[in-house]
């Protein structure tokens, strides 16, 4: 056993950096960038340290990888067995994870300090940066699904203060909001999943929740898969429901409004942020229990369906969008639904039928640092050209040769293209596909063609079609981009091209144990040859101008118009939202309150006034009043004595 | 140590401010108020030392002295884990509430005056164990608002506060005649006691129970905004002046929950059982329909007023449920929504001060003007929608954790349903923040708006502060209150 308290300091910098450059970065702003990108370094260099050690030094004990506690403190205590616990843990997709959060959180910080500089609110958005980082570290190293849950919470929150980080304008400040919204709302099925979930298995601690639900004789198991509510198991219900949090960050069918609007936010943000680490919050945590879920067929068909139908969705409408940023954000939709399934067709916790989980880890690891890639490139065009709309770009590709190479690069790493490292995990998930449900299968084929597609289209409309873009000729343009944003898209290139060959199934399977996955050569070529139809298409289409793309989307009219607003998905939520909850529901309400509950009150107050207005004549003081009503007793009386007796 | 000076502090207080001059009397206040928070932070201190070196019995500090002896009136006082979690949090918002103040013109002797004579009652409320002494200091903390609200309100003030304070009065009476009621029954073979510790171990008979329960409970939720009597806070809350809106939700509505919680179910645990249905019922009603309503509040101080409404729902979500981590839940809660509502009442007196207006429409673009402000603002509102960090998550978790345990559709169903009311809470606090300090800055005049002052400045870090030490560490109080609740609670715990 190695020691591994170090890595606390991985967590402890960015927070220590958040701290600083909040409260003191208004008065050494420039200094603010580089103490982040400094302590991002460092930070980066401690998890390649930990992975080195962790997977090549230490090595397995029995066959399989251990699990590290490296660090755990009771934070909160509910009862004797629940409590939460904020500690650091160890195991291979953690570590893994350490590793894509850093490396990609670098990038940024380095990236930023030329994208961003000149900001106004320059100390701010390092600030919130480190806070990020921070969450989403202590998200990825959780030992306790409730401190999980609570860095979820605070990566939404670091997410939506930095969408918003333009608050001036009013279309970031709804999609910060609508991004917090829809997140929480989803987020309210992961607290429910969690109570259910420690409820029956008596514990919020990942390998207590684990072990105990992995062990089939165990009284705790047998109540969990008895117990019933609508007809499903509450195991059952306690996965979907964690399901719905997992959705909702990352963006599945039908939580994903959020992320296209999140593009809102500083390029570098999405980069980070909204391609390559919180939103596969989601496929991390349904790996974090997958253990749990391969005991439950349902849960995963769940995710598999869920998965695949967003990956496919996300494609069809990513080829009809024109914002650069959106294409991006909905083929990040995409490949997260192929994770996503990924899990999902991972049948079984053992051996070979463990292969989906594998390809998920794998795939979300290159997908990090090809789609931080995009993004990052997507940035240094927008900062050349000042917009986000293709139609403004075109024949970039002598202007900016250093983007134009990384970027190609990455398109082909998306697109499935061997040797990438894009091909690699992609081939994996669809061999699992294939081994498991043969309609998941074809339609994971048919998106890794329309993928090719849009992102060619995307490639050759930025980088090639009109001759040359003229309108910032003879101005005496900045170049392609300052060195602090070249490097970091030349280093994530190289990374695109050399992770793929890491033997991942070694390191990384759902038992622990080495995964020998075999090459299909057929598989592969079948997969390889629909990314290249769709990259022809493309060529064939974008490559010069051409008038076939309008005539097609002419001809299918009201097909391509639903597409294209992304099938007014958007405008449901809007109506529901708008229309039912707050004008069927909230205003209602708040009409009852004043007039009905309030008016009551109110009413009693009318009346003892009224009561009291009504009787004081009684006590009105005159002499003569009382004279009258006394000989006015003295009647009635008598009479009553009279007639009654 | 000696109790008995958390009220002789207040006290002499008083009359320091009476004797000084209108100017000086706000540094009267604030160094009194200072001395009393040094005791009360000094109180935790001696009572976890105490508590740390063996001493278990239920109180600790107690001090009896005889009153009015022939009805067995006794000025009995002492302190336990709820308690002073109270004290701290009324400590901690009378600084923040003189702090704010500091630049109040009108009146100042009289409006110092009346702040700290509040917080006497709620010192006295807190630390009393006998009845009558309780329900002393309890009116002792009402009155003073319907002076403050009419003299140095705004809007429908004198409305408001005739309101409130007959609203509150009303709950009063309601418990006094359940005091009475414990007194004469509790009176077997000879005189009655009104001590809340000789009365925790009579075992009143069910009848009388389910009799004077239901007055008692009433009687002191209204103060907690219990639906449907929670409509003097919107009023009361928006038209107050600031520091008597931070008071009026920050302590008042405590002690309410604090007198539903430490009088009303320890002395009635049979009733509590019987009627725990309907009160959860009306608190899930409180929370989901409260945060509804504030959805359409444009007034962001009328907005924070039946927020308040809703979060004062899971304290009594969470008494309710009658398992002892919700109930630890509930006094989390009080003392979490304390202290956000005494920030958040504080900034949005703040943001009125130079707006002159209390519509988020008309601002707009503050953040920008006012960098400070506007981050506390956004603070308090990310504490009132449950981030983790801030004292609010710690609580409502609490809470959600504790009514989850309870094994059955309905306990569950109302667990759930008050889950709800965070999306709804996210959804106005985030449209307060966008609209009011997000977007470009809507009127011009706006733009020459000064930040912070100091005295603002250092009352909205105090408070922040100390919703941060309960949020990033929450285990030392979470763990005073759980201590006291297993025994205080022994018989009403399933």
């Amino acid at each position: 056993m190695q020691n591994f308290s170090y890595i606390s300091l991985v967590l402890i910098i960015p927070i220590v950096v958040f701290a600083i450059t909040g409260l003191f970065g208004k008065k050494f702003s420039a200094f603010s960038g580089i103490l982040g990108t400094v302590g991002m370094l460092v930070a980066a260099c401690l998890s390649y340290f930990a992975a080195y050690q962790y997977f090549i030094v230490g090595g397995r004990a029995d066959g399989v990888y251990p699990t590290i506690i490296a660090f755990k403190q009771t934070w909160l205590q509910f009862s004797p067995n629940l409590s939460i616990d904020i500690g650091i843990m160890l195991d291979p997709i953690s570590v893994m994870m350490l590793v894509v959060v850093t490396t990609v959180s670098l990038m940024v910080h380095f990236y930023s300090i030329g994208y961003l500089h000149g900001e106004e609110r320059y100390a701010t958005y390092y600030a919130f940066l480190s806070l990020f980082s921070f969450s989403m570290l202590g998200l990825v190293v959780a030992t306790n699904i409730f401190q999980m849950y609570m860095f979820w919470e605070l990566v939404g929150v670091s997410s939506f203060l930095l969408i918003g980080y333009y608050f001036e304008k009013p279309s970031a400040v709804a999609a910060a909001k609508k991004a917090f919204i829809v997140t929480r709302f989803a987020d309210l099925g992961f607290l429910a999943g969690i109570l259910v979930l420690s409820f029956y298995s008596e514990s919020l601690d990942f390998q207590t929740i684990i072990h105990r639900m992995m062990d089939y004789n165990s009284p705790i198991f047998h109540n969990a898969n008895t117990a019933s509510f609508m007809g499903l198991s509450a195991l059952t219900w306690a996965l979907c429901l964690i399901f719905i949090g997992g959705a909702g960050k990352s963006a599945m069918f039908p939580l994903h409004i959020w992320l296209p609007d999140a593009m809102e936010g500083p390029t570098p943000v999405s980069a980070l942020i909204h391609a390559a680490t919180m939103v596969v919050a989601g496929v991390f945590l349904v790996a974090r229990l997958f253990p749990v879920y391969s005991q439950v067929p349902i849960a995963l068909d769940v995710v598999a369906y869920v998965g695949i139908f967003s990956a496919f969705f996300a494609a069809i409408i990513a080829c009809t969008q024109t914002d650069i940023k959106r294409v991006l954000a909905f083929s990040t939709m995409s490949q997260i639904g192929y994770m996503m399934f990924s899990l999902g067709v991972a049948g079984g916790y053992w051996g070979e039928k463990g292969l989906g989980y594998s390809a998920s880890m794998f795939h979300l690891f290159t997908h990090a640092m090809f789609k931080a890639l995009l993004f990052l490139g997507a940035g240094a065009v927008i900062h050349y050209v000042h917009s986000n709309e293709m139609g403004d770009m075109g024949g970039l590709r002598k202007k900016m040769p250093i983007t134009n190479i990384v970027f190609f690069i990455a398109c082909l790493a998306i697109s499935g293209v061997p040797p990438l490292s894009g091909f690699f995990s992609k081939e994996e998930i669809l061999t699992a596909a294939f081994n498991h449900n043969k309609i998941i299968y074809a339609v994971g084929i048919l998106t890794a063609c329309l993928t090719a597609f849009y992102m060619f289209r995307l490639y050759f409309m930025i980088f090639w079609n009109k001759s040359s873009v003229s309108h910032h000729e003879g101005e005496g343009h900045h170049g392609e981009a300052p060195f602090t944003m070249k490097l970091p898209l030349i280093i994530l290139g190289l990374a695109t091209i050399v992770v793929g060959f890491i033997p991942f199934g070694k390191y990384i399977s759902a038992d622990g144990s080495i995964l020998e996955s075999e090459f299909h050569l057929n598989l592969a070529i079948i997969a390889v040859a629909a990314g290249l139809l769709g990259i022809t298409i493309a060529t064939a289409f974008y490559m010069k101008p051409s008038e076939m793309p309008a005539k097609i989307s002419a001809s299918i009219g009201s097909i391509y118009n639903s597409i294209h607003q992304k099938f007014f998905i958007d405008e449901i939520y809007l109506f529901v939202t708008k229309k039912i909850i707050f004008n069927l529901v909230s205003a209602p309400a708040a009409w009852f309150d004043k007039n009905i509950v309030d008016g009551m009150m109110n009413f009693i107050s009318v009346v003892t006034e009224n009561t009291s207005d009504g009787i004081k004549s009684f006590q009105s003081g005159k002499i003569a009043d009382y004279v009258l009503w006394f000989f006015a007793g003295v009647i009635l009386i008598s009479l009553l004595i009279v007639f009654a007796f | 140590m000696n109790l008995s000076f958390l009220i002789l502090i207040p006290l002499l207080t008083l009359i320091g401010i009476m004797l000084v001059n209108g100017k000086t009397a706000r540094v009267v206040a604030f160094v009194g108020s200072l001395l009393q928070l040094g005791l009360a932070i000094f109180l935790l201190f001696a009572y976890m030392h105490e508590r740390g070196a063996g001493n278990v019995s239920s109180v600790l500090f107690e001090e009896t002295h005889p009153w009015f002896s022939q009805w067995n009136i006794n000025y009995h006082i002492g302190v336990d884990g709820i308690s002073i979690a109270m004290i701290l949090l009324t400590s901690v918002v009378l600084v923040g509430g003189v702090l704010v103040s500091w630049k109040m013109e009108y009146q100042s002797k009289e409006f110092f005056f009346l702040l700290v004579l509040l917080a006497t009652g709620a010192f006295g409320f807190f630390i009393s164990l006998d009845l009558f002494t309780q329900f002393f200091f309890f009116e002792l903390a009402v009155v003073p608002k319907y002076l403050l609200i009419s003299i140095w309100g705004s809007g429908k003030k004198e409305y408001a506060a005739m309101k409130l304070v007959l609203m509150l009065m009303g709950g009063s009476s309601l418990v006094l005649i359940s005091i009475l009621g414990v007194y004469y029954y509790s009176a077997v073979g000879g005189v009655g006691t009104f001590d809340l510790k000789k009365l925790g171990t009579i075992g009143f008979s069910h009848e009388i129970q389910m009799f004077l329960f239901p007055m008692m409970f009433v009687g002191f939720g209204v103060l907690s905004a219990l639906f449907p009597f929670h409509t003097w806070a919107p009023d009361g809350h928006s038209s107050a002046p600031t520091a008597a809106s931070m008071f009026l939700a920050g302590i008042s509505m405590k002690l309410g929950g604090y007198g539903c919680l430490r009088v009303a179910m320890v002395l009635f645990p049979e009733a509590a059982h019987a009627y725990s249905p309907y009160i959860i019922i009306l608190a899930c009603i409180g929370i989901l329909y409260g945060a509804l309503v504030t959805v359409k509040q444009r007034d962001i101080k009328m907005m924070n007023a039946y927020s308040s409404v809703s979060h004062c729902g899971f304290v009594l979500l969470g008494m309710a449920m009658l398992t002892k981590t919700a109930i630890v839940g509930a006094v989390l809660q009080m003392v979490s929504h304390g202290v956000m509502t005494a920030l958040f009442f504080a900034v949005i007196g703040m943001m009125y001060e130079r707006t002159h207006t209390r519509m988020g429409d008309q601002m707009g673009g503050l953040l920008k003007v006012m960098p400070f402000i506007g981050t506390v603002f956004i603070i308090a509102g990310l504490t009132s929608l449950g981030l983790p960090g801030f004292s609010g998550f710690v609580a409502e978790m609490t809470v959600f954790v504790g009514s989850f345990q309870v094994q059955d559709l309905f306990h569950r169903s109302a667990t759930i349903i008050a889950t709800m009311s965070l999306v709804v809470t996210a959804v106005y606090i985030l449209r307060a923040v966008g609209i009011s300090l997000w977007g470009p800055i809507k009127n011009k005049e706006f733009e020459l708006l000064p930040d912070a002052t100091w005295n603002e400045k250092l009352a909205s870090i105090i408070l922040i502060a100390s919703i941060i030490l309960i949020g990033s560490m929450p285990f030392w109080i979470s763990d005073l209150i759980a201590k006291t609740t297993e025994t205080l609670f022994s018989a009403v715990i399933k």
